[in-house]
């Protein structure tokens, strides 16, 4: 694992962050918690009775073997599945589900793991579709290019065009998405969720079928999104490496069930982990 | 107060902002369009800058180290520091950071004004070893909110008060033989030095050109060479200020192509590694194109190699061929230029380098201007200019007005002129050895003058060397000419006292992967796509028509490529075989790769080598890899005489 971590070459960056938590980047009162959540797919439990939190401005992870349940988590929290049994509680309000578009509306926006973007669409206007929500003017007022359209649009594409920037990708603006190699494709989907401007931001293995430097990169963004915006970030992720660095707390499930929650370090010598992750003889 | 008066580049600035203070001077594009600092922002930010430095303690006559690549803000950085009779020492911004370490102690720089979060985590790695250095002061903020180090602080605080009459007094202090500014030399060889330069110097050649040139406010300059380097310093900074036209900064150095496409700027200055790589992206993407634009393409740019630059040059051609030439320039000329960005190019210049004679033809056949020009850091860059219509491909032509040329019996190449450095900064002894009693500056450059006045620059001085039999050996020639082939990046060409020329090669890896991608090769990085046999047969056949080349030629059909191998790894900067400005150290590589050398003279077919490389992030590793060694085919001189 250390060479992992040396490799990557995010350990330092790691504990600088550590250390820049006293003046800069405070972890706030919990934003998302997650109550006693099940969900089953006919005989399938995918999630047995999960309860987990998230708090304002952190990095929180979710980890473990496949089939554990992770996506499925993920799809719980911005409504896509509809748990049986359990709570979700964002901010005031509480959810026995949550519907996508609620989801969004307040806030939660995410990437996927299978990349979901338009491919025949720039990269601008994939951006722009981020900011879809945030979109005021009705349909007769765009189609005559009114006014308040044109305002709205100005704005609209100075913020995609920030994320652009910020996520240096402006020498691909232009490009039809579906031309991009595979570690752009996955930066452009992240500009995307940001667009929306997003309280909390779920990531669904956001560095799978990279190579070591796209994965460093891809880090460095996150890092730095959450450092810049503030947007809270949960993240699934396969790469032990990265999430142990990046990741404030992190929640470990098996077999649908929670095993261990907690700093990067406890999870790492937490026996059950280490058992669902080498395997165990019985 | 007539521009020609005026010695120094504030009071230039100052005359701008009042004479044309609505033109833009700056565009930078930002967040997707380009946005304009007019002369007169651009005065107001150096003024502001100014009195923030002062009142930091910047002192006259203190060196300001500045790294970014070209920003506004940069450039506001550089006149800022003028204004207070300070030393603007502009640092390559993709330097790493031992490399700064050398100007900040040379200099004792006590200020920095850096572009980014990169530039500072950089100066605080060196901050140990370079206690002078107090504080720095970075433009954009993005990811600095967790910096605590008391040396730094934002650009942006610097701007808060501007006091008017301190600027005006302290613009009108300066005069013309200050120091302007101090350049670092790339080194090809040993040690940094730094080059003072006075305002007089370069403005004097600044303004030589201009008038040569008729440059204009009209003008329109792509800034994208690293400011730190004195060329592009003379076309972003001096020459603006000279003329007063508008300089774009591109957004990103990813951007480049597309920026300069939509800008179209009138003036281009590029070292010819970079039209290298435009034509190899041309030629790569011709090779993509059905077959008919890969027939039109062929069939009108043989009409331009036969005709183009005769038109350009207003000379005479048949009726038939100008009719074919003008159909050329709808269908395939015209579109080129575009998509290079040099459809309003009315001068462009090539130089720090011999540029290959196709490359250079192949841009003056398209109809662009394109001339070469010769200088260096210590010459306030102009010392020749081709003028138009006389321009050839061999030579970098007469001298600019105000420039004396000799030679000594060694072919070396000696200059006097108004634009000479002052001095290296604290190396009197580099100084006495490059610029003798009498004013006359050492190039370090062979050549001579032909029959119509024109200096033709045949090799460094050092470099011109003879094989064992006597005869001629220019390195830098050969691998020109190999380098002219899309398929090879760089070569370095080994024959000095040996009793026949062999070679390294980098092959380029852009164009050789999709020539590989066609014929369903496959491979897994450079290192293996390098030592595939096919890839040997394709450069092979390139060293066969250089070879057959050199043949022809009595002077230096003895300096043939007889055998090469491609190198398991790029050339790098990193790696010190190439300097910043990407010209190989030849000697430097002889060394490092002696057990290679040696194998290619020995006979053997392959060698195994051991090589430490180092990553982007400074850290280092060790691969090994076996390579082959091919022959080239020669072509006895007497033969092909007969034969033509």
């Amino acid at each position: 694992m250390a060479q992992v971590l040396d490799a990557l070459g995010l350990q330092s960056q790691a504990r600088a962050d550590a250390a820049g938590e006293a003046h800069g980047r405070r972890i706030g009162e919990v934003i998302l918690s997650v109550q006693n959540v099940s969900l089953a797919f006919g005989g399938v439990k995918a999630l047995q009775d999960v309860s987990f939190d998230v708090r304002e401005h952190e990095i929180r992870a979710i980890i473990g073997p496949n089939g554990a349940g992770k996506s499925s988590m993920l799809n719980v929290l911005n409504g896509v599945y509809h748990p049986q049994k359990g709570r979700i509680r964002f901010g005031e309000k509480e959810f026995a589900d949550m519907v996508s578009h609620q989801a969004a509306a307040l806030g939660i926006a995410r990437t996927f793991q299978n990349i979901a973007l338009f491919k025949g669409m720039t990269v601008l206007d994939n951006v722009m579709t981020g900011r879809n929500l945030k979109m005021r003017c009705n349909f007769l007022q765009q189609a005559l290019w009114l006014g308040p359209a044109k305002r709205e649009e100005i704005e609209h594409r100075r913020a995609a065009e920030e994320i652009i920037d910020f996520l240096e990708i402006q020498h691909i603006r232009r490009t039809p998405v579906g031309k991009l190699p595979y570690g752009l494709q996955k930066r452009v989907e992240l500009g995307r969720a940001l667009a929306a401007e997003p309280k909390v931001l779920l990531l669904d293995e956001p560095m799978a079928g990279m190579n070591m430097e796209e994965k460093q990169d891809m880090c460095r963004f996150v890092l730095d999104v959450n450092d810049h915006y503030g947007t809270t970030i949960v993240l699934i992720e396969h790469d032990m490496g990265v999430v142990m660095d990046i990741s404030d707390r992190v929640v470990v499930l098996d077999y649908g069930r929670k095993i261990a929650d907690g700093s990067p370090d406890e999870v790492r010598s937490n026996q059950k982990v280490i058992d669902a992750y080498l395997g165990v003889t019985h | 107060m007539a521009v020609g008066t005026l010695d120094t580049f504030p009071k230039l600035l100052m005359h701008h902002a009042h004479a044309r203070g609505g033109r833009p001077a700056i565009r930078e594009k930002d967040l997707g369009i380009w946005q304009t600092w007019t002369w007169k922002r651009f005065a107001d930010e150096v003024r502001a800058l100014a009195c923030g430095l002062a009142a930091e303690g910047f002192r006259r006559g203190e060196h300001l180290a500045i790294v970014g690549d070209n920003r506004p803000r940069i450039y506001a950085a550089v006149c800022a520091a003028q204004c207070l009779g300070g030393i603007p020492v502009p640092l390559y911004q993709d330097a790493v950071a031992s490399e700064l370490v050398f100007p900040f102690q040379n200099a004792e720089i006590r200020f920095a004004i850096v572009e980014d979060q990169e530039q500072v985590d950089k100066l605080l790695e060196i901050l140990p070893q370079c206690p002078t250095l107090k504080r720095i002061f970075y433009d954009d903020s993005r990811g600095m909110r967790h910096y605590t180090q008391p040396q730094l602080s934002s650009y942006e605080k610097l701007l808060q008060k501007v006091d008017g009459a301190f600027i005006d007094a302290e613009i009108g202090k300066g005069s013309g033989s200050d120091t302007a500014a101090m350049f670092f030399t790339s080194g090809t060889t040993g040690v940094p030095k730094g080059v003072v330069l006075t305002h007089h110097a370069l403005i004097d050649r600044a303004r030589a050109v201009a008038e040569m040139e008729k440059l204009t406010d009209r003008d329109v300059v792509l800034a994208f060479m690293p400011p730190a380097w004195i060329g592009q310093n003379i076309f972003s900074y001096a020459q603006p200020l000279v003329a007063g036209y508008c300089i774009c900064c591109p957004e990103s150095a990813e951007t480049v192509v597309a920026d300069m496409r939509e800008i179209a700027p009138s003036y281009y200055f590029a070292p010819p590694r970079i039209f290298e790589a435009l034509l190899t992206q041309v030629s790569v993407r011709m090779e993509d194109a059905g077959a008919f634009k890969r027939w039109l393409y062929r069939y009108f740019m043989g009409v331009a190699k036969r005709v183009g630059t005769r038109i350009l040059e207003g000379k005479e051609v048949s009726l038939l061929d100008r009719v074919l030439y003008n159909l050329g320039d709808l269908s395939v000329y015209g579109p080129l230029r575009n998509v290079l960005g040099m459809s309003k190019v009315r001068i462009a210049y090539t130089g720090g380098e011999a540029i290959g004679p196709d490359l250079f033809t192949f841009y003056r056949s398209l109809g662009i201007n394109l001339k070469q020009l010769y200088g260096s850091t210590e010459t306030s860059v102009f010392v020749c200019i081709q003028p138009d219509g006389q321009v050839k491909s061999d030579t970098v032509g007469p001298a600019v007005p105000g420039v004396e040329l000799k030679f000594t019996p060694e072919r070396e190449l000696l200059i006097r002129s108004p634009g000479l450095f002052k001095e290296y900064y604290k190396n009197p002894q580099a100084t006495a050895e490059a610029k003798d009693a009498e004013g006359w500056f050492h190039t370090g450059d062979a050549g001579y003058i032909d029959q119509d006045g024109h200096v033709r620059i045949i090799d460094r001085a050092k470099d011109v060397g003879k094989l064992a039999d006597g005869t001629l050996f220019a390195p830098k020639y050969l691998e020109n000419k190999l380098k002219f082939f899309p398929y090879i990046k760089e070569a370095v060409a080994f024959g000095a006292d040996r009793d026949r020329v062999c070679a390294f090669i980098n092959i380029d890896m852009e164009a050789v992967a999709n020539w590989a991608e066609k014929r369903n090769l496959a491979y897994s990085g450079y290192t293996d796509l390098a030592q595939q046999d096919p890839v040997y047969q394709l450069v092979a056949e390139c060293f066969e028509q250089v070879n057959a080349d050199l043949a022809r030629d009595p002077e230096l059909a003895t300096s043939q490529i007889h055998r090469f191998l491609i190198l398991h790894k790029e050339l790098d900067a990193d790696d010190e075989e190439l300097t910043r400005t990407r010209k190989v150290r030849r000697r430097f590589i002889a060394e490092k790769y002696g057990s290679l050398v040696e194998a290619l003279y020995e006979g053997k077919n392959s060698i195994h080598v051991e090589a430490r490389v180092r990553y982007e992030d400074g850290r280092t590793g060790t691969f090994s890899a076996d390579l082959k060694i091919r022959d080239a085919k020669t072509f006895p001189v007497e033969a092909i005489r007969k034969a033509a």
